[in-house]
């Protein structure tokens, strides 16, 4: 992953810090709080620096990762009249949403936790604008900068304007640009500040080594620019060299993403330990089909093949990779963690579970010494894999892989669990065809 | 023209050596006369040239600290093979940039931050120097050159006839399966022409319509094969060259990632330039306008051989491929190492060690994994390390109690005696801590230190040919040697040694027997009762009671002499003494004293005019 999105909050906060830096002469009245209940909106409230939480009206969005709260109905700004709510309204509003779940208008479904409280801003919709920039192509960011913003933008995308910036345009050129095209509906009065404006936050988007950015709408009053709402997507890569600047930022699970099963979490913790890569989704956890595949472009070629060869991804268990050459202690634990979901319960109509070890050339990885692992597992698993009943399928090429496949057969023989081992000679996917026509021949 | 020829050299940034080390299996096979690696750079090595194999022979490959002396001392390598980590291959390549001798170059690490990716990337194209990644294995010519790690082990190049030119030109995104394509390509049709694996990353340098349209002009390519991904939009620009004739020759397409239609979102197939954000970016989506354009499009990727074969077959029947005549591949000479892993060659070893060993997960003394002595929750101490390095046993409690006991008894004995001294005196005059400890040391001897080996020597002696102490007095007066170990200073009998009585108490209470101890104590009955300080002294009561310790350990008295032979006695002191030693030294650095000159009035100067002899 190299584009990951940030909290609106973290996005509003790195503006805070960075202010001074990049917007000379502007001011952007920075009051926001991220809180996971009503209770610690109160607490805060009590905190210095926090006056404000009780003087002024408030509104409240859940701040995590998903947009068109407005449409969702998720924005509290109002109780009886707009810029009505009060820190108590706001709190109670926060613990009605949380930890329930929430259906979104697209379908995505999950639990609120996270809400941004802000000062409610009043304006009219004329004064809200718009402004964007993106990593557009591999020689230019585009910024997008329109007089119509707010929550109608997307219908109004004709009304925005797109300037294409050079990645390497110096700093007079991107002036010119962006000032050169200053959308013609910006009211003459408020022009120049926006342009300023843009100008700064272009600047900013590029140095802070973000991959998206966008604000709105922007409401500008005199030289006080109000951020009221905003979309941000940092590109990590970038992260060993902006510690300074993002600190430790949080880049959250998206809305309505499943949350990860112990197994998966079990994997990740594995990988993040280890220098090699292992990776385990778990799609269907009563699928037949099981997968242990070593590379990343080779587990994308078979689930791909066991898609198209098996009408669909009904049967297909899980997704997952190791590779980098994973020690054999690795992939005895990656397999077993497979084997032990795989060997919970019998299909359903009785037919036999398969199990793909597949896997390109390799170019280093010791193909013997990660067989190793895989046929600790097997002897672990051995029992419970006869009890539901597990073909094998092994394809495999690189480094020692004759030693490694006969190793396997070997095992897989004394141990009594059917099994079928091919090498290069074998076309990579072969495997599947094969597996899902010896069901033909069962059957 | 491929990417290539067979006199392409490059310099290699990183001193990677097994990269290194397969290119030149590779020019040897193919046959080349000058290496594929011109030199290395590394920034941090203090070597002028490293060594590598070149058949069963090894050639050496200079180092450089910089590209800039690397680039001014091979001016012909246009290559640059930029190994260096995410932090720094942007600099690396920046830098290289600035020597227009580079006309490619090809870079490794994965997660360069995207903003640096792109302006490395531009400001390549603006100098038109051809960038291969980030993120890749790299590309081949084959029969040519051939990048780093590309095409796997040796025996795989050949498998795959990556060793000598094919027909095809192949374009990856993903290095795994460009060796895997190799393979298809060589076992479906003749091999490859041409081939690049452009990069798993979303920014990369160079992309499939750029190889694509060079191969198109190499007259050795006949046929292309893509091998795309879900995400982005590079394969709609081939399709694109492919419709209005750009392209005209045959091109098989296919990109991996169909599997992402079945799923709405929050999976990851692929690499981190695989997430489709639009329809037209998926896979399925790719495919099939590849199809619509007139590409070759397995209908999935398990048919790809098909495919393959049939546009090969195809081409081959209307002549524009010719069959080739495959060359003679020498044999690469297996690495010693690999061999002996193997069981298949073996070699008689220079050196044998017993005591300790360093090649497992932990360095281990004795069996024992260092961590499992070190820290005070193992209840280990020096001693047992002692038992465990020198004698390769685990002693038992008191034996390793009393070994600490007589290490911390020796520790020193003030500035006076004549090793200290000497340590000191060196100290003094500049020299490092190991200078002056070794002068402090080589002092230690049969008048220093030395009555410890000697005191066993001959008190063993003595007890194993049963003399009575009287005899054995006897013995020694007639040898004309002072009985080592006997005698002290000032200590005497009314006045004892309180190290001594201490070794003594503890050798009572804890050894199992001390029949030596008990008869030194009679011959120091006879020697005290002429003189009051005859006494068994320090070095002497050490070494008796050392005899009595293995004794009691159960080793036989031959193993015993051969301890008191080879000096081990003797160690115990040496290792002791170090302690002091060092704390006299540093102590003297603490001072900082100037230069110790000796005093003309300490010494008598009695000089005669020499006589001549004619």
């Amino acid at each position: 992953m190299a584009q990951r999105a940030i909290r609106e909050y973290d996005g509003k906060k790195l503006f805070a810090q960075n202010w001074d830096k990049y917007f000379k002469g502007l001011n952007y009245p920075f009051e926001s709080v991220l809180v996971t209940s009503g209770e610690e909106l109160l607490k805060k409230a009590e905190e210095p620096g926090y006056e404000w939480l009780k003087k002024k009206p408030l509104v409240v969005k859940p701040d995590m990762l998903f947009g068109k709260r407005g449409k969702n109905n998720l924005v509290l700004f109002k109780v009886n009249k707009p810029g009505d709510v009060t820190l108590e309204d706001a709190a109670k509003w926060i613990d009605e949403k949380r930890n329930q779940e929430t259906t979104l208008l697209s379908g995505q479904k999950g639990v609120l936790t996270h809400f941004i409280v802000e000062p409610f801003t009043p304006h009219s919709e004329d004064e809200e604008y718009y402004i964007a920039a993106t990593t557009l192509d591999e020689e230019n960011d585009v910024l997008y900068m329109s007089a119509h913003g707010g929550m109608e933008v997307e219908e109004n995308w004709d009304k925005v304007t797109e300037v294409k910036i050079p990645i390497d345009a110096t700093d007079e050129e991107i002036e010119k640009l962006i000032k050169e095209n200053i959308p013609a509906d910006i009211p003459a009065d408020k022009k120049d500040v926006y342009a300023q404006f843009a100008v700064d936050f272009y600047k900013f988007f590029r140095d802070l080594n973000f991959a998206y950015l966008e604000i709105n709408p922007v409401v500008i009053v005199g030289n006080n620019v109000y951020l009221l709402d905003l979309v941000a997507r940092l590109d990590d890569t970038a992260g060993f060299m902006m510690k300074d600047v993002w600190g430790d930022i949080e880049f959250p699970t998206p809305f309505g993403m499943p949350e990860k099963s112990p197994e998966e979490e079990a994997i990740a913790e594995a990988d993040a330990k280890s220098g090699a890569s292992l990776k385990l989704t778990v799609l269907n956890p009563e699928g037949r089909i099981w997968t242990l595949v070593a590379g990343g472009g080779a587990s994308v070629v078979y689930a791909d093949t066991i898609a198209d060869l098996a009408g669909g991804v009904a049967e297909l268990a899980n997704y997952g990779e190791y590779s980098g050459g994973p020690t054999t202690d690795e992939t005895r634990f990656y397999t077993e963690t497979v084997l032990d979901l795989m060997t919970r319960q019998k299909d359903p109509q009785g037919r036999d579970k398969i199990l793909i070890i597949g896997g390109a050339i390799a170019n280093f990885t010791d193909v013997a010494k990660t067989f190793t692992g895989i046929i600790q597992a097997f002897e672990k698993y051995a029992d419970k894999m006869k009890d539901v009943g597990v073909r094998i399928y092994v394809r495999r090429g690189g480094p020692n892989y004759e030693k490694g496949l006969k190793d396997i057969k070997e095992a897989a023989d004394r141990l009594g669990l059917p099994i079928k081992v091919f090498g290069p000679e074998t076309h990579i996917t072969d495997i599947v065809r094969m597996a899902l026509e010896d069901d033909k021949a069962k059957a | 023209m491929g990417l290539f020829t067979r006199d392409t050299q490059a310099i290699f940034w990183n001193n990677n050596r097994s990269a290194i080390q397969r290119m030149l299996d590779y020019d040897y096979i193919i046959k080349r006369e000058k290496p594929s690696v011109a030199a290395i750079v590394a920034p941090t090595s203090s070597n002028k040239f490293d060594k590598f194999f070149f058949g069963t022979d090894e050639v050496m490959i200079p180092i450089y600290r910089s590209t800039e002396e690397a680039a001014a001392a091979h001016p012909n390598a246009d290559v640059l093979l930029n190994f260096a980590s995410f932090r720094t291959a942007y600099d690396v390549t920046m830098d290289a940039l600035r020597f227009p001798q580079f006309k490619t170059i090809m870079i490794t690490a994965e997660g360069i931050p995207e903003r640096l990716a792109r302006i490395m990337n531009k400001t390549a194209k603006d100098k038109g120097v051809l960038i291969i990644g980030p993120a890749t294995v790299g590309a081949i010519t084959p029969g040519a050159f051939k990048v780093a790690n590309i095409g796997g082990t040796i025996e795989n190049i050949v498998k795959s006839k990556l060793h000598r030119p094919g027909s095809c030109g192949l374009v990856t995104r993903s290095g795994g399966l460009f060796n895997e394509l190799s393979n298809i390509i060589a076992l479906n049709a003749d091999g490859i022409a041409d081939g690049v694996a452009i990069g798993g990353d979303r920014f990369v340098g160079s992309v499939f319509i750029d190889h694509l349209l060079r191969m198109e002009k190499d007259p050795n390519v006949k046929y292309m094969l893509l091998l795309g991904e879900v995400g982005g939009r590079e394969e709609y620009k081939v399709i694109e060259a492919v419709k209005s004739g750009k392209i005209t020759k045959p091109v098989i397409g296919w990109c991996i990632g169909t599997i992402a239609q079945h799923f709405s979102s929050g999976v990851q197939f692929g690499h981190a330039g695989a997430s489709a954000n639009a329809d037209e970016e998926t896979a399925v989506a790719k495919n099939k306008a590849m199809k619509e354009a007139g590409i070759h499009v397995p209908d999935s990727f398990n048919d790809l051989p098909h495919v393959i074969k049939g546009v090969y077959e195809e081409l081959r029947g209307e002549g524009v491929i010719k069959d080739i005549e495959e060359p003679e591949v020498p044999p690469i000479p297996e690495d010693f190492a690999k061999a002996l892993k193997a069981g298949k060659v073996r070699r008689p070893k220079h050196f044998v060690c017993t005591i300790s060993d360093d090649r497992g997960e932990e360095a281990t003394y004795a069996g024992y994994p260092i961590s499992s002595v070190a820290t005070p929750d193992t209840g280990k101490t020096i001693g047992d390390v002692v038992s465990l390095l020198w004698f390769k046993k685990v002693y038992p409690r008191w034996a390793v109690d009393f070994i600490e006991t007589v290490i911390k008894t020796v520790a020193d004995h003030g500035p006076a005696v004549s090793g200290a001294h000497n340590a000191k005196v060196t100290a003094r005059a500049g020299k490092s801590v190991v200078e002056s400890l070794v002068t402090g040391l080589l002092t230690i001897g049969p008048r220093f230190g030395g009555a410890i080996d000697g005191a066993a020597k001959y008190f063993k002696y003595a007890y194993d040919n049963n003399m009575s102490p009287k005899e054995f007095v006897n013995y020694m007066k007639k040898q004309g040697i002072p009985i080592p170990g006997i005698g002290h200073r000032i200590k005497s009998v009314r006045n004892p040694d309180k190290r001594v009585e201490g070794l003594k108490k503890f050798a009572k209470e804890h050894f199992p027997s001390t029949p030596l101890l008990e008869y030194a104590l009679e011959v120091e009955k006879l020697t005290t009762s002429k003189k009051d300080n005859l006494i068994l002294n320090v070095d002497g009561t050490i070494g008796i009671l050392m005899v009595d310790m293995w004794r009691a350990l159960g080793y036989s008295e031959e193993e015993i002499d051969e301890f008191i032979e080879s000096g081990t006695l003797n160690s115990f002191f040496i290792l002791g003494r170090t302690i002091g030693f060092i704390g006299h030294i540093l102590d003297e650095k603490r001072l900082g004293m100037p230069m110790y000159r000796h005093p003309f009035d300490d010494i008598l100067y009695d000089v005669q005019k020499a006589e001549e002899i004619k």
